[in-house]
């Protein structure tokens, strides 16, 4: 056993075994996290590099030029790639918003007001945890295409604001919210919509921070919902564009460069928002 | 439900005169109305998108609509058929309980066992942020890397290498031959098990009350792994719960990693899934009837096996 002054005059002891389970660790921490830098490396690497043999893992002469390829060659067909960015942009932003407002004043209703029949929208909410979104897809379409929706934002907007596991997890953390601090202000005479905006919500950042990143990643994500309802090119959003440029020769640096694009957003908005969402999953158990 | 019961009694206890009636009624109105503006946003999205279309799903899987005619009530022709001719979704369903059965329990455990680790590790942050950062990518942007790695020639790196140290001497068709297909499918999707669930696992153990350790160690409980089963396990249920309901809706889920690596259809339906075969009848064969019926049968898979796990880890009456 080897004893190492740490800083802050601490003392680690550090054991064969310890050694051991760092050693294992890092090697798992390699094969979750090699694919992504996998992702890094070959968004900057030049052509003959993409294509070398015998394979070669990292880039000798990194290029931003499969950067530029995408804007400019993908830019001379009818849809720029700049388009898909946008789409996804918006169609993410706006979902993000409006599912953390309705769901939270939802959550908010149910745990605070109490009214009657809502231990019956709880109960929905919990067996909707029970199935996976696909099920619902084909109605939803036809509601879609009714509403004369297809190939329109609001396709991809609508059906995904009002998600269980969203008012759910805003359920779990409203409860933790002291009664008496609202009774308080309704003594002082604020409105039951201003204790909300001004009182409630601003306490409960990091639960609806982690309803930011969760929405944000699974709309970003999301293949399907595009997949169903968007018929033209220029409605598609970045994954189910990703699909369409094809895998060419030609084309292979700016894939590489796409799917960087793709990837990056939400691998640094969660490592932004990280310790606001590890506080609050620990409220997300169910008792079932 | 006690706002219901009071104004049951209130009611029970004046005389049934419409006077009393109405005061009934304006009271009740003034107590709920509040909550019901509050809900009103996404109780109204929610039944459209969720609760209605569950309900349709299940009234259209008994007609033969095409989008086209009229539908007719066919009886449980559509599910006759889903289970007694359709091949392809007899391979869809085996496919995905495959899937299911393999990823579903080893992505969960190894998503607990590896929070478990990483709670008594220094540097937790940056080893939850690797672990995490898979299952936040997208599945399609990523099968570019998949289809390099596992890319059919001499030139996919799994191919060099295993060439190289002499395992094999002819390249192996990773994602074109059908005995592979699924295997890097559920590679793929180990590779990004560590998502939601792992997370709650995380959160829940960093805060876990350190007393029952303490009371554990005067009861005697020794060793870390006696810690595990007889404190920390029990005391995780909601969290475990939690986990586990996601696990099984996912692993059934499965579809756009299998599409983008085996292409729709895949070679000989190697990697066909229930949804997969849902998004066929319905988006490309607009068959909503059949569709119907397989999006129901999604739906008492995930849901049957929902409440049994529900009934095991429940920590309701505690």
């Amino acid at each position: 056993m080897l004893k190492i002054k740490w800083f802050k005059g601490q003392w680690i002891h550090i054991t064969f075994s310890k050694v051991l389970l760092y050693l294992v660790m890092l090697l798992l921490v390699a094969f979750t996290a090699l694919p992504l830098v996998f992702v890094v490396v070959t968004a900057f690497k030049p052509l003959d590099e993409l294509f070398l043999f015998p394979p070669r893992f990292y880039v000798t002469h990194p290029t931003t030029k499969n950067f530029s390829d995408l804007v400019v060659t993908l830019g001379s067909s009818t849809v720029p790639f700049t388009r898909y960015i946008f789409n996804s942009i918006l169609v993410t932003l706006v979902v993000v918003v409006l599912t953390v407002i309705v769901c939270s004043l939802a959550a908010y209703a149910l745990v605070k007001f109490k009214p009657v029949g809502g231990n019956v929208l709880f109960n929905l909410i919990l067996v909707a945890l029970m199935f996976s979104p696909h099920v619902t897809k084909i109605p939803s379409y036809l509601i879609i295409n009714k509403l004369g929706l297809v190939n329109t934002y609001w396709a991809l907007i609508l059906p995904g604001i009002a998600v269980a596991y969203n008012c759910f997890l805003m359920r779990q953390f409203i409860q933790q919210y002291p009664d008496e601090l609202i009774e308080a202000a309704r003594m002082d005479g604020a409105g039951e919509f201003k204790i909300f905006v001004k009182m409630v919500m601003p306490a409960l950042a990091p639960a609806w921070s982690t309803l930011v990143v969760f929405s944000f990643v699974s709309n970003w994500n999301d293949y399907f919902s595009p997949l169903i309802y968007i018929t033209s090119q220029a409605m598609k959003t970045l994954p189910l564009a990703l699909k369409t440029i094809g895998s060419g020769i030609g084309r292979a640096g700016a894939t590489n460069a796409a799917a960087f694009l793709t990837t990056l957003p939400v691998v640094i908005i969660f490592t932004i928002m990280q310790g606001r969402v590890m506080e609050t999953m620990t409220y997300s158990g169910i008792k079932g | 439900m006690s706002n219901n019961a009071k104004t049951a009694a209130l009611s029970a206890g004046n005389k049934e005169t419409t006077v009393a009636r109405k005061a009934n009624l304006r009271r009740f109105w003034h107590k709920n109305w509040m909550g019901y503006a509050f809900m009103a946003p996404f109780v109204i999205l929610f039944t459209i998108f969720i609760v209605a279309p569950v309900i349709t799903a299940i009234g259209l899987s008994f007609t033969d609509y095409n989008m086209m005619q009229t539908p007719h009530f066919v009886g449980f022709n559509n599910y006759k058929l889903l289970f007694l001719d359709d091949d392809v979704f007899k391979t869809a369903l085996s496919n995905t309980v495959k899937f299911a059965v393999i990823t579903g329990p080893t992505g969960y455990l190894l998503s607990f066992f590896a929070a478990w680790v990483i709670n008594q590790l220094k540097f937790k942050r940056a080893f939850a942020l690797a672990f995490y950062a898979p299952s936040i990518t997208s599945g399609v942007a990523m099968t570019n890397v998949w289809l390099v790695l596992f890319s059919s020639d001499r030139k996919g790196y799994l191919n060099y290498f295993l060439m190289k140290i002499g395992l094999i001497d002819q390249p192996i068709l990773w994602n074109t031959d059908p005995k592979y297909i699924m295997s890097i499918v559920m590679f793929i999707q180990l590779w990004m098990s560590m998502g939601t669930g792992f997370l709650v696992f995380l959160a829940g153990l960093q805060n876990m009350d350190r007393s029952i350790y303490e009371a554990g160690a005067i009861d005697g409980v020794k060793s870390k792994f006696q810690e595990l089963f007889y404190l920390t396990l029990p005391a995780m249920k909601p969290q475990l719960l939690f986990g586990a309901i996601n696990t099984i809706t996912s692993a059934f889920a499965v579809f756009d990693i299998a599409a983008a690596v085996a292409g729709m259809p895949s070679p000989n339906y190697s990697a066909h899934t229930i949804v997969a075969h849902l998004y066929d009848y319905a988006f490309i064969r607009f068959q909503m009837g059949y569709a119907s019926a397989i999006a129901v049968v999604l739906f008492l898979i995930t849901f049957i096996l929902g409440r049994i796990v529900m009934k095991t880890l429940s920590s309701r009456d505690e």
